[in-house]
């Protein structure tokens, strides 16, 4: 009885403390999903895809978040369940959501509608930290399910912004064969016809030889009947081809898009405003760079936090409408915080277009106006959009 | 005999001793660049450790305390010499301090450790390390000492520390990204720059509540890029100057009415500042355009642009 009454009273103590403050005891169970893919095979074998993409960066962002609260009494978890390729990931779905209603989703668009879709998921806050798919965003979005990766219209329009801005008007383009690839070349399609550009002659990728060895007697070869071009957009998202594009096409031109100048939602390159710091927290823990999914996912797992950390609350409604709201920012080490877009939940920020071993400019460039947000001249706008599950 | 006495006369006024000076670290040059503040032109630049940043005198302006962040440590220079004297061991990364009233204890925020190291500057030893959010950077003690302030960017809070006990006594939230913590109104107030954030937090220090919070808006910038850093206080405290990064300007802030009364254009990235001794002249740091803009403080007009090193930071007066 002594026992259950000094039990008592320190639950009242800390309800008084936690009155007072707004920052009572708050913990947060996030998960993370994931579908692991197969990946094709690529000619190159200088770019492996690290085993923990995506997690390291949920891994880093559950640090940066625990120091914060343990300043605050807030604690946070994070569980990482990994779905081998061949397995079903609604069963693994519907155990993490019966632990956990705050999710990042790190597989195919496809597995992500069908998770959102779960009536168990209905009460849950989904994030895509994986998926660059535009229709996730639009005909398929969902109420339930953020998105912090930048989608494909986000990156193409920096890039096409950047084309703009060098007055490169005549675009060719190769393509790979993979959907992947095909979607990336849509999306450039859109983002030229969106700030009035076209894209001209254009090839598929269709070489089955070792580029490695003879790509600088093909690739001229192969670029030669494109006719005058200014600029050579390739489209190989996989990683395959396009890294032996450049320099040994048949006209001495830049390339962009999969290689040479791309746009990106992270690379090891970016070090101004304070990145670097976040730069050698990701080094020390994984040895390895930081990739957009890494990025992606210590997005969504810190906008969480700040929104913990914000409203001194942890369950998915109030977090889900604090994110949406003006009063949201994320300091991300970007230059300028970053929100997310009230009609579909993409998580709105600058896209770094990198080449090599230096960022040449971050998108949004200068001139490309909005009248809210000049992050909002990167993929699809409110009056553009389909999306109604925000409405 | 007339006639020599003028030249010695000369002499003797020229003297750099006599000379009120302005000091700015370049933090890509390593290297500081010294100001004459009557001719307004670098008279002296000096070689530091690598990627210096905070900077502070001592109180009798023999020694000069210079944060070489990727050195990993506080290099102690005699400012007549240029000579480093000695490092004193700082904790990984220090990136911004302030000296304690004692003129003896320095805080230092280790900026990729997540702590604040305070160094004995005359035992030369490390006598407190302090856990505190990630990314701490600005550093503040209250004029009688009582309290260290540390905040810091990623955790977004000012965190109170007891200089006796040396033990964290409050947190207190403030917008993204702090970047820098002064006290004002005879220690009764603390100001927060929040970078990200765009604001300036102003608490009350005795219930450490927030009392005020400033908002910029400088016309033709986007508020995304007005982003609040150093700022620096007159003599009478009832004007502040704040440095607003990107947007580059600097923004006037009654301390009374904590209203913005202008905004002065200055170079590109503005970051930290120094006043001469009579406060009647402020010096910026402009990181991107590697300048130094100084202001006439009562018409509040910029009247010179001084080019330094790569990436100017920090700056401090040396009377």
């Amino acid at each position: 009885m002594k026992r259950l009454l000094c039990r008592a009273a320190v639950l009242a103590l800390s309800v008084c403390v936690g009155a007072q403050s707004a920052f009572g005891d708050v913990s947060l169970r996030i998960a993370y999903l994931r579908h692991e893919r197969t990946h094709p095979p690529v000619l190159s074998n200088l770019s492996p895809i690290p085993d923990d993409l995506g997690i390291a960066g949920a891994e880093l962002a559950l640090k940066d978040s625990q120091t914060t609260g343990k300043f605050l009494g807030h604690s946070y978890e994070l569980s990482v369940i990994s779905v081998p390729p061949e397995g079903n990931v609604i069963p693994a779905a519907l155990g993490v959501l019966a632990g956990s209603d705050l999710v990042l989703l790190d597989m195919p668009a496809p597995d992500v509608l069908a998770v959102a879709d779960l009536p168990a998921a209905q009460a849950a806050l989904l994030f895509n930290v994986t998926a660059p798919d535009d229709a996730l965003r639009d005909t398929d979005c969902r109420g339930n399910l953020f998105h912090t990766l930048p989608s494909h219209a986000m990156r193409t329009d920096a890039l096409m912004q950047f084309i703009m801005s060098k007055r490169w008007s005549d675009l060719a383009l190769i393509q790979g064969a993979h959907p992947e690839d095909a979607a990336f070349a849509a999306a450039l399609d859109r983002s030229a016809a969106k700030f009035g550009l076209k894209i001209g002659p254009r090839k598929t990728w269709t070489f089955d030889a070792d580029m490695r060895r003879n790509a600088a007697q093909e690739v001229p070869l192969f670029t030669q009947d494109l006719g005058k071009y200014d600029l050579l957009l390739v489209a190989d998202e996989l990683g395959d081809f396009a890294r032996y594009i450049p320099y040994n096409t048949w006209l001495p031109r830049p390339v962009a898009g999969s290689a040479a100048l791309v746009p990106v939602a992270w690379d090891r390159v970016v070090e101004q405003w304070g990145a670097v710091q976040m730069q050698n927290r990701f080094h020390d823990q994984t040895g390895r760079d930081m990739h957009p999914e890494d990025y992606a996912a210590w997005a969504a797992l810190r906008a969480l936090a700040e929104a913990a950390t914000r409203t001194g609350q942890s369950d998915p409604a109030t977090l889900r409408s604090y994110l949406l709201s003006d009063a949201f920012q994320l300091a991300a080490f970007k230059g300028r915080p970053l929100s997310f877009r009230p009609w579909n939940g993409q998580l709105r920020q600058p896209i770094p277009l990198i080449s090599g071993d230096a960022m040449v400019v971050q998108a949004p460039l200068p001139g490309f106006l909005h009248q809210r947000s000049e992050l909002d001249t990167l993929g699809r706008d409110a009056p553009e959009t389909t999306c109604k599950a925000f409405q | 005999m007339k006639h020599c006495l003028l030249p010695l006369f000369l002499a003797l006024c020229a003297a750099p001793a006599g000379a009120e000076e302005i000091w700015i670290t370049n933090e890509k040059d390593n290297t500081i660049s010294v100001i004459d503040v009557a001719t307004l032109a670098v008279t002296r630049t000096i070689p530091t450790g690598e990627r210096p940043r905070g900077i502070t005198f001592s109180h009798d302006f023999s020694r000069v305390y210079i944060c070489a962040s990727d050195s990993d440590t506080v290099q102690v220079m005699d400012p007549t010499t240029g000579a480093v004297l000695h490092n004193l061991p700082s904790g990984e990364d220090p990136e911004q301090f302030v000296l304690h009233p004692n003129d003896r204890h320095l805080y230092i925020a280790n900026e990729d450790d997540a702590i604040t190291t305070v160094v004995d500057t005359e035992t030369r030893q490390v006598i407190a390390q302090i856990d505190v959010g990630i990314e701490p950077e600005g550093m503040a003690v209250s004029p009688d000492g009582t309290i260290a302030i540390t905040t810091s960017e990623t955790t977004n809070m000012a965190h109170w520390i007891d200089t006796e006990t040396r033990q964290i006594v409050a947190n207190t939230l403030v917008d993204a990204r702090p970047r820098h913590a002064e006290f004002a109104a005879h220690g009764t107030q603390l100001w927060v720059s929040a970078e990200i954030g765009g604001t300036v937090s102003v608490f009350d220090v005795a219930s450490k509540a927030e009392k005020a919070k400033i908002h910029f808006k400088v016309k033709g910038v986007h508020p995304d890029r007005v982003q609040p850093v150093g700022f620096e206080f007159t003599a009478d405290e009832k004007t502040a100057f704040v440095a607003l990064g990107p947007s580059n300007h600097v923004a006037v802030v009654n301390a009374e009415t904590f209203e913005v009364e202008e905004y002065i254009l200055v170079g590109r990235r503005v970051w930290h500042m120094a006043f001469n001794a009579d406060k009647s002249l402020l010096f910026t740091t402009n990181g991107v355009s590697g300048d130094v803009t100084v202001i006439d403080v009562a018409s509040r007009k910029p009247m010179k642009t001084i080019k330094v090193g790569r990436f100017p930071w920090g700056a401090a007066l040396r009377p």
